[in-house]
């Protein structure tokens, strides 16, 4: 198989790569090749996950048996998944693969070989029809050179085979040939701080102005809801800030040398200050625009700033709550425009 | 229940019940007003009242309420009570509200404002005509004065009727043509606050976090009147550059100096003196204040408020600024916010109403930001300009010290001591005035003094379920909230953080300097916080210096928002209690984007 079967570059990638780059590759591509500052990396495509899986059917049926669980047997699926997850972790890649991603780490970290890096896992059913599933993958931290890259990308394979994840798929009844991995190597934000954005306020619908929410440190404090985030309403289009909530951020995510990340305090005089600049958030805004603009709806996002003051998009995802509701239109044209005006002077009736 | 205090629990501040009375009977608070609501009308009477500048209000709530009640017939509101009590300025709305009522009003006004609103720049246009005509009758109003002997030409003339008699006509002529002014200033007036509100409130339906002044700036004039004065300073600090005569401009440098340094300085210097007569009329008719007082002078009658601004707009030119606000610019930043929020709209529908009431409020907009400037400015500085000229022929007769005495005699007592100088010219008498005023004058200065001194409560009386009365929320920035905010306030007094409008975006940090009246104005130094009980437009050369403006009373709408947005300076208005809860000196951060103004320390 062709290396760029294997790995591919988030700026070859587009949305319709999907099917091979799973839905956070595919948005990271698109976002790359719409010039929105994304951290590089490529994907280690489902074409890679399905080799793996091949040798391992070889040895032993893998996908049946995953199949053959019952939903509601969670004793089976524990004990099933423990199997699953020791021989996805034990067994070596194939050659070609194992090239393929040194190539591309080296590639991509340059003369920097141990940069740290992301790996996320990248489900070809994740961020699509149903967002829900997106929880259930794994995301690793600041991993350090071709080896934990190795074993984070096995890390992620073996999620799928978790005791939530088969659980999931058995309760859906999703057949296991369809259920695909990719992974995302990305190079790493050190972020100085870090949230997540909604072009389209997530409490009131309302599509004219900008939620940003955002602690210290890296994002995955304010991802997994272990700090409650400073919280800014903006005006979309002109850019004015009507809500200011900053909060008391008592920790926050870092990295740690040897790779991984930690939980530390805050510094003292950090913990009640804003984690971002009437700057920042004004750039956080002409980029979430851009993206919006770009897929024609809205998004919610992920973001990073790291210690020179440079943003970073770690995702991008379509807006699913009120997008799903139909729109009601709030008023309508009269023969007589100036009926309107009765709305005023009409007084409550 | 909560509520503020009834106003027959207000107490007439102890040696002060004289000057109380004096008002007319008609503006005392009586048993029966117990049973409304009461507000505080600080937007425009933010210091107690003279006696006579108290024609203000009754001259323009006749209008107001006119135009309301009875000519645009608007179906749920009619016009505004006044009292005054310590001489602050007491409102309160007049609702029709039997159903009946409604329908039949509904049909007028749809008759009536529908006519208005469909002839509007032709009726504006006419409007124009109108005041400019009214301006031109008050300028052509003779000064009054008594010559010893009747002019000699008079008598030949056959003109029969005495000198003392065009007193008596001049003042009657005065008085009648401020009060027909202010019918011209409501004659479209809630019309086009209801058009704009209309468009407000579909913006906050279709965006409910849309911001007040996103849909503000969505409409905001570009080339109102009420920018002129000040792009006319600036023009005269280009001018001054290009004639090579800036030098006289330094800061600190008195009028007076500068003027005489100019005519020394040749041709140019006489050059720039034509260029600012030339300014002068019309424009620098703006009143330091809302023009709502007798002593809101205005630039033409003290020259050092707009010299003031001209150091920094000179240092400004000669930095490489043109100083031009870029309208072209600034008309396509308009269209470009309008297209934009257009688009977010979720439907085809919201989109054709959303133009449907846009264009409208485009329509009304001219009117509703321009009126000012001939009215509450040319015109009002007019009035009281001649006013004085009584004042100074009166106190040449011993009625009083000073011309500016005048003010405290209401207009009723104004004519009877006309009358009294007209009975005692013809009689050959001294006038029985200089023994009844200079007593009563200094008793209502010293009322005026101490009435300055007592607070007074932000309204009077049980708090409504609801104000829905358009020009209430819209004029004031009065809401149920805003009440409940200053209910609170007063209850709370170790509160950090003030609310209010958001008015002009920006957060800004810095001394705040607690302007009272516009004497004050003086002590503002470089990167001050303005607060005051009402900002105002014209004191536009104060907004180059400040670095942000807090008010009292006002909504987004309000003059001060404007030209907040207009100088990009952070503004919050309408906060109800800045002037009480903040300390002059103290340091406060002002977020004019979610309208909070926090103390610091």
């Amino acid at each position: 198989m062709k290396s760029t079967e294997l790995i591919g570059w988030f700026s070859d990638i587009t949305l319709a790569d999907r099917p091979t780059v799973g839905g956070k590759g595919g948005s990271l591509g698109e976002l790359t090749r719409a010039g929105i500052p994304v951290p590089a990396g490529f994907v280690v495509r489902t074409a890679a996950f399905e080799e793996f899986v091949a040798i391992l059917e070889q040895a032993a049926p893998l996908r049946a048996r995953v199949e053959a669980v019952a939903a509601d047997d969670l004793a089976g699926i524990e004990q099933l998944s423990a199997g699953l997850v020791a021989r996805v972790q034990q067994q070596p890649l194939p050659d070609a693969l194992r090239d393929a991603l040194r190539a591309a780490h080296a590639e991509l970290c340059g003369n920097e070989l141990h940069a740290p890096l992301a790996v996320r896992s990248s489900a070809t059913t994740e961020d699509a029809a149903d967002a829900s599933f997106a929880g259930l993958q794994d995301t690793y931290l600041w991993v350090l050179g071709p080896q934990q890259v190795e074993r984070q990308v096995r890390a992620c394979w073996a999620s799928l085979y978790s005791v939530p994840s088969i659980a999931y798929r058995r309760k859906r009844g999703l057949p296991e040939s369809q259920v695909a991995m990719a992974v995302v190597v990305q190079k790493m934000v050190d972020a100085r701080a870090a949230g997540v954005m909604f072009t389209r306020s997530p409490t009131s619908g309302d599509r004219s102005v900008i939620v940003i929410e955002g602690a210290w440190g890296l994002g995955s404090a304010v991802v997994s809801g272990e700090v409650t985030p400073d919280r800014f309403v903006m005006g979309k289009i002109a850019g004015e800030i009507t809500t200011r909530e900053i909060r008391d951020k008592p920790v926050r995510h870092v990295p740690l040398a040897a790779g991984g990340t930690s939980e530390e305090p805050t510094p003292t005089e950090l913990r009640e200050a804003p984690c971002v600049s009437d700057e920042e958030l004004q750039q956080l805004r002409a980029t979430a625009r851009r993206i919006e603009k770009h897929y024609g709806c809205a998004q919610d996002i992920e973001w990073a700033i790291d210690s020179s003051g440079t943003l970073r998009i770690l995702q991008s995802r379509p807006e699913t709550v009120w997008s799903a509701q139909d729109p009601a239109p709030v008023s309508s044209a009269r023969d007589n425009p100036l009926l309107h005006v009765m709305n005023i002077f009409g007084g409550r009736s | 229940m909560k509520g503020f205090p009834l106003p027959s629990s207000l107490k007439i501040v102890p040696g002060t019940e004289r000057a109380q009375a004096a008002f007319p009977y008609y503006m005392q608070f009586g048993p029966e007003d117990d049973q409304r609501f009461w507000f505080y009308n600080s937007m425009h009477f933010p210091e107690p009242m003279h006696a006579f500048d108290s024609v203000t209000g009754e001259a323009a709530y006749c209008a107001l309420g006119a135009a309301n009640t009875r000519v645009h017939c608007l179906p749920t509101v009619k016009g505004i009570d006044e009292r005054l009590i310590n001489g602050r300025v007491y409102i309160s709305g007049v609702a029709a509200t039997d159903p009946a009522e409604i329908k039949e009003r509904t049909e007028e006004f749809m008759q009536r404002a529908f006519y208005y609103y469909e002839n509007w720049e032709t009726l504006y246009a006419q409007w124009k005509d109108k005041m400019r005509a009214l301006i031109e009758d008050a300028q052509k109003l003779p000064a009054p004065e008594l010559p010893k002997y009747e002019p000699l030409a008079n008598v030949r003339a056959g003109r029969g009727i005495a000198s003392n008699h065009w007193l008596l006509d001049t003042y009657q002529k005065t008085l009648e043509g401020y009060f027909r002014m202010w019918h011209h200033h409501f004659e479209f007036l809630l019309l086009g606050y209801g058009a704009y509100m209309t468009f407000f409130a579909f913006c906050k339906k279709a965006f409910p976090e849309i911001s007040d002044q996103s849909i503000a700036r969505m409409v905001a004039g570009i080339e109102a009147e009420i920018f002129r004065p000040d792009d006319e300073l600036r023009r005269l600090a280009r001018v001054a550059v290009q004639l090579g005569v800036e030098q006289p401009f330094q800061d600190g440098s008195t009028v007076h100096t500068i003027l005489e340094s100019l005519k020394g300085m040749g041709a140019p210097g006489k050059k720039w003196l034509e260029e600012l007569e030339s300014s002068r009329h019309p424009w620098f008719n703006v009143n330091v204040g809302d023009g709502f007082y007798h002593y809101h002078r205005s630039w033409n009658d003290d020259l050092s408020l707009p010299f003031s601004a001209l150091p920094t707009y000179i240092r400004q030119v000669k930095g490489g600024d043109k100083l031009e606000r870029p309208v072209n610019q600034l008309l396509e930043e308009r269209a470009q916010l309008v297209s934009d929020y257009r688009e977010l709209l979720s439907t085809d529908e919201d989109r054709a109403a959303f133009d449907q009431m846009v264009g409208l409020a485009h329509r009304v907009f001219p009117y509703v930001e321009g009126h000012k400037f001939y009215c509450e400015h040319w015109y009002t500085n007019l009035f009281f300009n001649k006013i004085r000229e009584f004042g100074k022929l009166l106190a040449g007769h011993g009625f009083f010290d000073k011309e500016e005495d005048v003010f405290h005699l209401t207009h009723y007592e104004l004519k009877s001591a006309i009358i009294d100088l007209m009975q005692s010219w013809s009689a050959g008498s001294p006038p029985r005035g200089v023994a009844h005023w200079p007593a009563l004058v200094k008793e209502r200065r010293e009322a005026v003094a101490s009435w300055a001194k007592h607070d007074t409560p932000p309204a009077l009386g049980p708090v409504p379920d609801v104000i829905d009365d358009p020009a209430i929320v819209m004029l004031w920035g009065i809401t149920r909230e805003s009440l409940d905010a200053w209910l609170t306030a007063g209850n709370s007094s170790g509160s950090k953080e003030l609310r209010g409008f958001a008015a002009s975006r920006g957060v800004v940090e810095g001394t705040a300097r607690v302007v009272k009246s516009v004497e004050e104005i003086s002590r503002l130094r470089d990167g001050d916080i303005l607060v005051c009980q009402v900002t105002n437009p014209t004191w536009s050369p104060v907004f180059n210096k400040i670095a942000a403006a807090v008010s009292d009373i006002g909504g987004s709408m309000s003059h001060a928002a404007i030209v907040a947005r207009e100088y990009g300076l952070p503004a919050v208005v309408g906060t109800g209690t800045a002037t009480r809860t903040i300390r002059d000196g103290q340091r406060i951060r002002v977020d004019g984007g979610r309208g909070i103004v926090t103390m610091l320390d």
